[in-house]
């Protein structure tokens, strides 16, 4: 197991300070869950001491649900009940997705994203990568012998914002506090650039079971600045096992199989491709439920045919990513591979060709991703540690939107660094317009019908005005997560215009408050005491932090404007402190929201200081140079 | 929210030939203070004022990097738009060079020839060093009316630059 050294021994925090948090690699074939303890980054094995967890769900008969070993070794038995790859559906709809060899029974709900119809109901790609995410949260908790505070999840560079909503959705279903969304190449970075003080501009390549990336970023410092980022979502070692697969029925001629046969197949191709990487031929034998005899040999030769334009699909991106990060293979210090499916000596083979070096391969392609989101949660939890990390990182893809004609305008270039806002301006074209309709999209392309539809936002509470007249400012924010959201607000009037969201490929807020709801079901008691005492906590830590704030930058306010958060300082302790009979959770939430209001403009300044320190000893340090 | 400077916010005098390694290292500085990624636990008053900075430090940094946006925004800041849709007047000769090189464009993608578009990127991109070379000069001496001419240029080669690398990536 790869360990990585980030603190001084003896330095980490004492273990009741020490916050539980986690770095998960939600993978298409594989999932892990790492922590950081005592300074050193490594992955938590389950019982029979696995590291990985096969991303495999099974829904049983007697309504249990298996996740794991146990339920991809089903697979064959049960391939309608037991889903692998979910990854791959995430925020896609029916239309987006060769179904030809899967044996689900899907559910097309109108262009939205697809759904698989199982002996348990009917279930989202969401529920069910929120039972891996279960599976590796007991793990932890078990192992840490505590309550997560928070986890990282890391998602492929290249996933858009359905891609990315779904993930983040199923981990609140799963009962997790996602502290960032991290892309799994940056993830790896941080992990490899920690264990070899690496200094430079790395490439990181990483082809897993299902997703390509592929990511430039500069390494200074403790600074991970992602330059470029490209892939495909949908290429992986996956795609490998089909071309083997379609071999094998070309070869013994016995086509078309049933959903069992095709997985069991499909297993079969899998385990010669892995086998193919130590050795010159595999033999695949199987027996079909037909009777048939399948006995085949596959030679390293006929292997590398036969897969050769996925390995040169990887390429492409290779190529825009470097291009548009405006660099040579010459600037490139160093390539790092990530992923199962990187181990294929003919990825090997076609990287170092590439790059003209051979890449590195000194960390476990498998666990990387997860101990480099470890790192980055225990630094998001407020864990001290010896690294000093920042992370800046990409969208991978434009956002823009759709124009007359069926055209996109492009509002957010790709590769720009997040987060990031940019505002655009529309107008009214009718006298007593008091709506408009916006059509989010991503993607490269010109046409709205070649790129990826994300969302259609209603603005109303647009003021009558003759046509022209309003002008509305929309503002879209793409955060750290690289999730977009968007605010309006009439300019003349300087009235906030409502919106209303329909995504197209996501859960609405009610289906995952469903969700939740059927999830658990607590009393009605147990929740009112459940939402009092987080109420409480959350008011206690923000009173807590107002104090120290006051304490240190007081000197930022006006006497008036100290006593104004006084006042509400007051209130919230005297709504916390009501008695038992009295304590309501709302009031304590409606005292702390206004609390934080009264600190908005406290908090901008305090910032403002703490960036002029920053600017003023930098120059110093300059001069030294 | 008050409109920042730009170059006050990275404490860097306000003339169009800066100090690229300065501005790198304290936009730095001001992602380390200000990024979202040190607020995960904070209040939301201390989250918003984070997304303000960190985005302002992200778009002045774009702005600032690329020579054509940072002469735009110089004059911006003296009353003058360079960028606008209804009056980019160019010289005829710029426009007959523009013509050219779009029909280059034209023609190699045609003809699948990437090496011509590379060249055409490079010779491009040299072009722009030479109207970068002017515009030092004319801000210093405050010709804002070639400068703005300069600016139109150089903003309108960025376009040609990023259609080839368009045209060179739909070829690959
Ligand atoms: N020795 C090997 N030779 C060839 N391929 C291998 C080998 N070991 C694993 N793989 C392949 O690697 C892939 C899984 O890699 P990994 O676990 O990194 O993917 P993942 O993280 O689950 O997927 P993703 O990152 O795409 O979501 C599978 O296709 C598997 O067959
Ligand atoms: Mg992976």
């Amino acid at each position: 197991m790869a360990l990585l050294q980030i603190s001084e021994p003896g330095q980490s925090a004492a273990p009741h300070q020490h916050k539980l948090a986690v770095g998960i690699d939600l993978g298409t074939t594989n999932s892990l869950v790492a922590t950081v303890r005592s300074g050193l980054s490594s992955v938590l094995i389950d019982d029979d001491g696995h590291a990985l967890l096969p991303s495999v769900v099974r829904y049983l008969p007697d309504g249990d649900i298996d996740v794991g070993y146990s339920a991809q070794a089903a697979q064959s038995q049960d391939p309608a009940n037991t889903i692998i790859s979910a990854k791959r559906f995430m925020g896609r709809g029916l239309k987006d997705i060769d179904v030809s060899l899967q044996p689900y029974h899907f559910v097309d709900n109108n262009n939205e994203m697809l759904q698989i119809e199982t002996r348990a109901g009917i279930k989202s790609p969401i529920e069910v990568s929120a039972e891996i995410l279960k599976a590796l949260k007991n793990r932890a908790e078990k192992s840490l012998g505590g309550e997560l505070v928070g986890a990282v999840i890391t998602v492929p560079a290249y996933f858009d914002d359905a891609q990315r909503q779904a993930t983040k959705d199923a981990a609140r279903l799963a009962g997790l506090n996602v502290l960032r969304l991290l892309n799994e190449p940056t993830a790896a970075a941080v992990a490899y650039g920690l264990d070899n003080a690496a200094e430079g501009t790395y490439v990181i390549y990483d082809l897993g079971g299902g997703t390509f990336d592929i990511s430039v970023l500069k390494l200074s410092k403790g600074v991970f600045e992602v330059l470029a980022t490209n892939g495909d979502s949908a290429l992986g070692g996956d795609d490998f096992d089909r071309r083997i697969f379609c071999w094998i029925l070309e070869q013994s001629k016995c086509k078309p199989v049933n959903a069992q046969d095709t997985r069991l197949l499909l297993t079969k191709a899998r385990e010669a491709k892995e086998w193919l990487t130590d050795h010159a031929s595999a033999q695949i034998t199987s027996i079909l439920s037909t009777g048939e005899v399948v006995n085949v040999s596959l030679s390293t030769k006929q292997f590398n045919e036969l897969t050769q334009t996925l390995v040169a699909k990887t390429l492409a991106p290779t190529k825009k990513a470097l291009r548009d990060a405006s660099l040579d293979i010459e600037d490139i210090k160093g390539v790092v591979l990530v992923g199962g499916a990187t181990r294929m000596p003919q990825i090997r083979l076609a990287v170092a060709d590439f790059f003209k070096q051979s890449p590195l391969t000194n960390l476990d392609p498998d666990k990387i991703v997860a101990l480099g989101a470890a790192i980055q949660a225990n630094t998001l939890a407020g864990n001290k540690s010896g690294a000093d990390l920042l992370l800046l990182d990409v969208i991978p893809l434009s956002l823009g939107l759709e124009t007359m004609g069926g055209l996109v305008e492009k509002i957010i270039p790709r590769n720009a660094t997040l987060p990031i806002a940019r505002a655009q301006e529309f107008t009214t074209f009718k006298d007593g317009q008091t709506a408009m309709s916006i059509h989010v999209l991503q993607g490269e392309r010109e046409l709205v019908s070649d790129c990826r539809s994300l969302a259609r936002f209603e603005l109303r509470g647009i003021p009558p005005m003759v046509a022209g007249a309003a002008r509305i400012r929309v503002t879209f924010t793409v955060d750290a997560d690289g999730l977009l959201s968007v605010s309006a607000r009439e300019i003349a009037s300087n009235v906030e215009a409502n919106i209303v969201v329909k995504p197209s490929y996501g859960l609405s807020e009610e289906q995952i408050l469903a969700m939740l709801k059927s999830g658990f079901s607590a009393a009605e008691a147990d929740k009112q005491a459940r939402a009092l005492a987080e109420a409480k906590v959350d008011a206690e830590s923000l009173l807590e932090a107002i104090k120290n704030a006051l304490q240190q930058d007081g000197h930022l306010l006006s006497l008036n404007e100290i006593k104004t958060i006084r006042e509400k300082i007051d209130a919230l302790q005297a709504n916390i402190h009501a008695g038992a009979g009295d304590a309501n959770s709302n009031a304590i939430i409606r005292a702390t929201e206004a609390l934080n209001a009264a600190t908005e403009n406290f908090a901008a300044r305090r910032m403002d200081a703490s960036v002029s320190r920053a600017l003023a000893g930098k120059n110093l340090e300059n001069l030294n140079l | 929210m008050p409109s920042t400077n730009y170059f006050e916010l990275f404490k860097l005098p306000q003339t169009f030939s800066l100090d690229v390694a300065i501005l790198e290292s304290n936009y730095r500085k001001i992602q380390s203070e200000s990024h979202p990624d040190r607020f995960v636990t904070a209040s939301p008053a201390e989250k918003l004022a984070s997304m303000q900075t960190a985005t302002t430090a992200n778009e002045a940094y774009q702005t600032l990097k690329s020579p054509g946006l940072r002469a735009a925004y110089l004059l911006s800041l003296q009353g003058v738009t360079a960028i606008d849709e209804k009056n980019n007047q160019m010289p005829a000769d710029f426009l007959m060079q523009q013509m050219e090189w779009r029909e280059a464009i034209e023609d190699a993608e045609n003809a699948s020839d990437v090496s011509t578009l590379e060249n055409l990127l490079e010779e491009i991109g040299i072009a722009g060093k030479s109207l970068q070379e002017s515009l030092k000069n004319q801000f210093q001496h405050n010709h804002l009316s070639e400068a703005t001419d300069s600016t139109r240029k150089l903003i309108f080669m960025d376009k040609v630059r990023a259609d080839i690398l368009k045209s060179i990536e739909k070829l690959d």
